[in-house]
């Protein structure tokens, strides 16, 4: 933790050494700390708390008496219940499947697109890189009906809908991910590829053992900000994968809410949150610096 | 063409292969597939559609028919006050909380990586388990989840999302609970870079603590505040998933935001997809919204250089 905080650590902030030895702002600073640790454990682990203990007990408990500390009994077989008859095992693994899929496209696009921007240069290039940060310039709600009749009547082939390519697909056409890696390509250093070509690299190689390999940084990133959209979005999904059986949780949720007992949902929410948290609490650092550096491209 | 002729032909195809012209190509080929089909091909075909009548089988010109019907539509003003009213309050939430609380954060001297984790920790909820989640928190009864903080008050139960009055608040508040922990992160990272050296001299001038925040921190973020100011006025004027789980636009037209009206003309009209209107309204939307970005695109290019 202290080196995690070293880095974190400015020069000086706002108050000075001075400041903090008075009386009147240490004591105000001790308010002050907490108050911040009190109100960000209720707002930040409090709901996810509440909702992990609602996933174990009896829907009597979680409606007459939600804020009770001891539950009047734990209910585990809410957890066996969502996860069986609700079926959330199979849009769980479905979850899994369409995060994984937008994972790779994303991957594939914005590096090879990046590479060829940022490294290959052809002469159509600028022209390019223009026509892809344009639409950075459109906002995605302009899309959503031509997109859909776009996968619902594509110009070759048949119809998109519930098929998974309709999300993964769509997905990879990310201008800001396009920018975010031409961005880093554009410092790493030109000498190590001309290096390579006079040693009778070609193009292909270049891209997969110098340029991949000195990108895990942004390949970090990038799976993260890719990751997490396909996770946390609802509309897209459900309008273009209506079969049930192919739908993600979070699309499935609101649907079988009316249909499911409470404490069972609960039981579904909880596990549709676990995913989520869990990459955040493994990958934090990662998460933590591209959400800086999501403010620091687009500021 | 006589003189560029010979230039040409050093330029063939066997110079250009040599050249690494194929793979330049097979590098593109992705990312011009990809970005035609499912970016620039629906951009063009919105503008187009929003002068069609549309059905999935045929399309006619209609002019600017589908324009005048929506601006006809006696819901698109409600829309667009109801749209104003949530961007208005989750600026007022939204805007100066995660400000403060970075502000705070950042003058703590153990801990941070703790304090930014549990701000940062609603942000990875995905949104439809934060809204159902909140839409049982919301119970009107006065045993729902915040009746009962409230009861511990003396407050008397709300009726929350179930009343025109307090839906759309309950829905900012929601809202503004899920996106803090982004906002805080950037605002943290962002005082990180105000030099010390500028609180040291206004030290020497004999400042005050607020005098410091007033003259020295609130001016070095002025850029950052901005940014996110636009960015914040962009993501909220296309708020949907709020409205549309929690109260489904109601009750009655309290909730109906301009991107629900949208989704209602596309895909829930019982006499088929109105899917000309639906891009009418999403082309005027958009247009709105581009000249934003491109306020915030210059901004943003003129600060990074």
């Amino acid at each position: 933790v202290s080196a995690r905080d070293d880095e974190l650590q400015p020069d000086r902030g706002i108050l000075s050494g001075f400041d903090r030895r008075k009386p009147s702002v240490r004591v105000s600073m001790t308010v002050i700390h907490a108050v911040l640790i009190v109100g960000l454990v209720i707002a930040g682990l409090g709901p996810l708390l509440w909702l992990a203990k609602a996933a174990v007990t009896p829907t009597q408990d979680s409606i007459s008496s939600p804020l009770l500390l001891w539950p009047n009994g734990i209910d585990w077989a809410n957890l066996g219940a969502a996860w069986v008859e609700v079926e959330v095992a199979k849009y769980f693994v479905n979850t899994l499947v369409i995060a994984a899929g937008c994972w790779l496209s994303s991957l594939f696009i914005a590096t090879t697109g990046g590479y060829l921007l940022s490294v290959l240069r052809p002469r159509y290039a600028p022209i390019l890189n223009g026509a892809v940060l344009a639409t950075l310039f459109i906002p995605s709600v302009v899309l959503l009906v031509p997109l859909y009749l776009t996968i619902v009547r594509p110009v070759v082939g048949t119809s998109l809908l519930n098929n998974y390519l309709a999300v993964w697909l769509p997905a990879a056409a990310n201008a800001f991910n396009i920018l975010l890696v031409k961005r880093f390509f554009d410092n790493l250093p030109r000498e190590v590829f001309e290096a390579a070509r006079t040693d009778g690299a070609g193009p292909f190689r270049v891209f997969w053992s110098i340029v991949l390999p000195m990108s895990r940084p942004i390949l970090g990133v990038l799976s993260v900000f890719a990751i997490i959209a396909s996770l946390k979005d609802y509309l897209w999904p459900s309008l273009v994968l209506p079969d049930p059986a192919v739908q993600p949780l979070g699309v499935r949720l609101p649907a079988i809410q009316s249909q499911t007992e409470l404490d069972v949902f609960l039981a579904a929410l909880a596990i549709a949150t676990i995913v989520p948290v869990v990459l955040f609490l493994l990958f934090q650092r990662v998460f933590l610096r591209s959400a800086g550096l999501g403010g620091a491209v687009k500021g | 063409v006589v003189t560029i002729a010979p230039q040409r032909r050093r330029r063939g195809p066997r110079s250009w292969v040599r050249g690494g012209g194929v793979a330049n190509l097979a590098f593109a080929l992705p990312l011009i597939l990809v970005f035609g089909v499912f970016s620039w091909n629906p951009i063009i075909r919105s503008f187009v559609m929003s002068f069609q009548k549309t059905n999935l089988i045929t399309s006619s010109w209609v002019g600017v028919d589908n324009f005048v019907h929506v601006l006809n539509d006696p819901l698109l003003g409600t829309a667009v006050l109801n749209t104003l009213y949530f961007a208005g309050l989750a600026l007022l939430f939204g805007f100066p909380l995660p400000l403060l609380l970075a502000v705070l954060m950042s003058e703590v001297q153990r801990g941070k990586g703790v304090y930014s984790a549990l701000a940062y920790l609603p942000v990875v909820i995905p949104p439809v388990v934060g809204v159902l989640l909140w839409k049982f928190f919301y119970d009107a009864s006065p045993t729902g989840v915040f009746n009962t903080i409230l009861g511990w008050a003396g407050i008397p139960p709300q009726p929350w999302i179930q009343n025109a009055a307090t839906a759309m608040p309950s829905l900012v508040l929601e809202a503004t609970w899920a996106a803090a922990g982004g906002s805080i992160i950037i605002y943290v990272a962002a005082l990180l870079g105000v030099p010390g050296e500028l609180y040291d001299a206004a030290e020497v001038d004999g400042a005050s603590i607020w005098r410091k925040i007033w003259h020295v921190t609130l001016p070095q973020l002025r850029g950052v505040l901005f940014v996110m100011l636009i960015l914040q006025v962009i993501a909220t004027a296309q708020v949907f998933l709020e409205p549309f789980l929690f109260t489904g636009g109601g009750p009655g037209t309290a909730t109906i935001t301009v991107l629900l009206l949208i989704y209602r003309y596309a895909f829930q009209n019982s006499l088929g997809g109105d899917y000309g209107e639906a891009t009418a309204l999403s082309v005027m939307l958009a247009v709105v919204l581009a000249v934003l970005s491109v306020i915030y695109f210059k901004l943003t290019e003129r600060w990074s250089q």
